[in-house]
């Protein structure tokens, strides 16, 4: 039952999950869903100068969206306009650019559909590799710099305080933004990558008590998400980048369900009576 | 100025002439300040006098935009800032807020909650404590560092009052046990400055400093504060012809109870304390 294509698909797509969910948390806690989204706007530009310079097309998503975050550090600092506003104005902008520069190429056909909502389907050997190396390296460096991000998301000025670089911290994480969506944008496509970030993310924090717990469950809900997204795609004939991310919503809403919001006062309690 | 400027050994941080400019205005300016070990430093001042800013110089979360900061180096900072929310998304317990920017073996955790009186809080989600609850919780994430320098910015904000003093007594045994240094701001003047080696009182830039006995003395305390504040606010000591009871309220040496701790109990009295 199980044609190649569909394995491969299956091993992409979770390893893909498997590094979005620990990323994901932490665009839920610092309040960053519009950020992502920027960023992966501003990857379809990347598409385009790929094809333009012919260039690696990852490599080039990757320095786009870095690009796009860096402006939005610059504009920041500048303080005229409000970060909402910034976003809107490089979202929409660099997304805009990348299909007047595809419009331009007439010489090349690019598969636009493809590029904004992803054909995890057509993922070869190499693209696995990629996953999974990039992956593993994003989860290295997320690893190592746990402590000073999320002391920084908790509280950047007691992170500054207590030595633990929380600017560097940030800057290293908009990277690591940047990584996730180059590797991703192949599978999930631009216009979804931010829902694998969030809605897992969203799923685990009803079952977690730390936040090393939710990055964990946040990991496992978007794998089972990519799952039953693939598998129904190929029951129901559906497309499958969205798919999976109904999937990870159905997922999403069963643990509204199951998870009710008296899950903190009833742990005090239980802390309490110790 | 009573505060010699010497240089010792025993500096942990000295500013000199420090100040802020923001948004068209000096936050603070001129400011002179110089803890050492085994010292404890209050900041007085009314709300905007620039307390916040210039605890934030000292430590360098607030680079100054004119004067020097020097702090010894390696220098164990423990912060307790004026404000900290914690983000419902995040699951955060108090055990590992404890740890948010060092690790601590599980006895040290216990151990810091034991003495700010909520040892039974180590599991509670931080999102359902009380206010009060909450400050605790940050003091002891402070102390449990072990610290060389411990600033806190209004510690005990939200906090009963016969656990007030209780922490204020528990942040001297502190400096006393570990000789670190500590900077404290507060408006329980009447409660804080018994246990102050230096009062810095600010107003925008230093208005006097000195021994408590002295700056409340001073005519610029005076003007600041009113001329009922040198008498009734006069410095704290603790009669023991009462009991502070757990809900707050008084018991008085002659067995009434009050809902209320009347500072005409708490009168001036330039001995040591017994």
């Amino acid at each position: 039952m199980l044609d190649d294509f569909f394995t491969r698909a299956v091993i992409a797509g979770i390893g893909l999950a498997l590094v979005a969910g620990p990323l994901g948390c932490f665009v839920v806690w610092r309040r960053m869903a519009y950020f992502g989204d920027t960023m992966a706007h501003s990857a379809l530009l990347g598409v385009a100068l790929a094809f333009m310079l012919e260039i690696n097309l990852t490599a080039s998503v990757f320095i786009v969206a870095a690009l796009a975050s860096l402006a939005l550090l610059i504009l920041q600092r500048q303080g005229a306009l409000s970060t909402d506003a910034l976003l809107g104005i490089l979202s929409h902008s660099t997304l805009a650019l990348g299909l007047v520069l595809v419009a331009f190429m007439s010489w090349i056909r690019i598969d636009l559909m493809g590029f904004l909502f992803g054909d995890v389907l057509s993922v070869s050997r190499l693209d696995i590799a990629v996953i999974y190396a990039g992956g593993a390296l994003v989860l290295l460096v997320l690893a190592w710099l746990w402590r000073p991000l999320l002391a920084a998301t908790v509280n950047t000025e007691i992170a500054e305080a207590e030595g633990l670089q929380p600017e560097r911290a940030r800057l290293a994480f908009m990277l690591l933004m940047a990584a996730i969506i180059a590797i991703a944008i192949k599978i999930v496509g631009i216009l979804l990558i931010t829902s694998l970030l969030i809605i897992p993310a969203a799923t685990a924090r009803r079952f977690a008590d730390t936040p090393e717990a939710m990055a964990l469950f946040a990991a496992l809900a978007g794998a089972a998400a990519v799952l039953g997204g693939l598998f129904s795609s190929l029951h129901f004939d559906t497309p499958s980048g969205p798919s999976i991310v109904v999937a990870a919503l159905v997922l999403f809403l069963l643990s509204l369900l199951r998870a009710p919001w008296r899950a903190s006062p009833a742990s005090s309690q239980a802390g309490g009576s110790t | 100025m009573l505060q010699t400027t010497g240089k010792d050994a025993g500096v942990l941080v000295e500013m000199k002439g420090a100040g802020v400019w923001r948004g068209g205005q000096w936050l603070v300016r001129g400011v002179d300040l110089l803890v050492r070990r085994g010292e404890i430093v209050t900041l007085i001042g009314p709300n905007g006098s620039g307390k916040s800013t210039t605890a934030k110089i000292a430590i360098g979360v607030q680079k100054p935009d004119e004067g020097t900061v020097e702090r010894r180096r390696p220098l164990k900072v423990g912060y307790v800032p004026q404000k900290v929310t914690v983000d419902w998304t995040m699951p955060l317990n108090v055990g590992r807020l404890m740890q948010l920017t060092g690790r601590l073996k599980p006895g040290e955790i216990a151990k810091a909650l034991e003495a700010v009186g909520i040892p039974h809080l180590v599991r509670a989600q931080v999102q359902t404590l009380s206010g009060g609850e909450f400050q605790r919780v940050l003091l002891a994430r402070a102390l449990a560092r072990q610290p060389d320098l411990l600033v806190l910015d209004e510690p005990v904000q939200g906090v009963d009052f016969s656990g007030e003093i209780a922490l204020y007594q528990l942040i001297r045994e502190i400096r006393d046990k570990t000789g670190c240094g500590i900077l404290l701001i507060s408006h329980d003047l009447h409660v804080v400055m018994a246990e102050t080696d230096t009062v810095i009182c600010l107003n925008g830039h230093v208005c006097c400093r000195g021994t408590p006995e002295n700056v409340l003395k001073s005519p610029e305390y005076v003007r600041l504060f009113g001329a009922r504040a040198g008498e009734i606010l006069a410095i704290y000591r603790h009669h023991h012809d009462h009991t502070h009871l757990a809900d707050g309220r008084v018991r008085l040496a002659d067995g009434t109870i009050s809902s209320h701790l009347d500072h005409d109990i708490h009168e001036a009295q330039g001995k040591p304390h017994a």
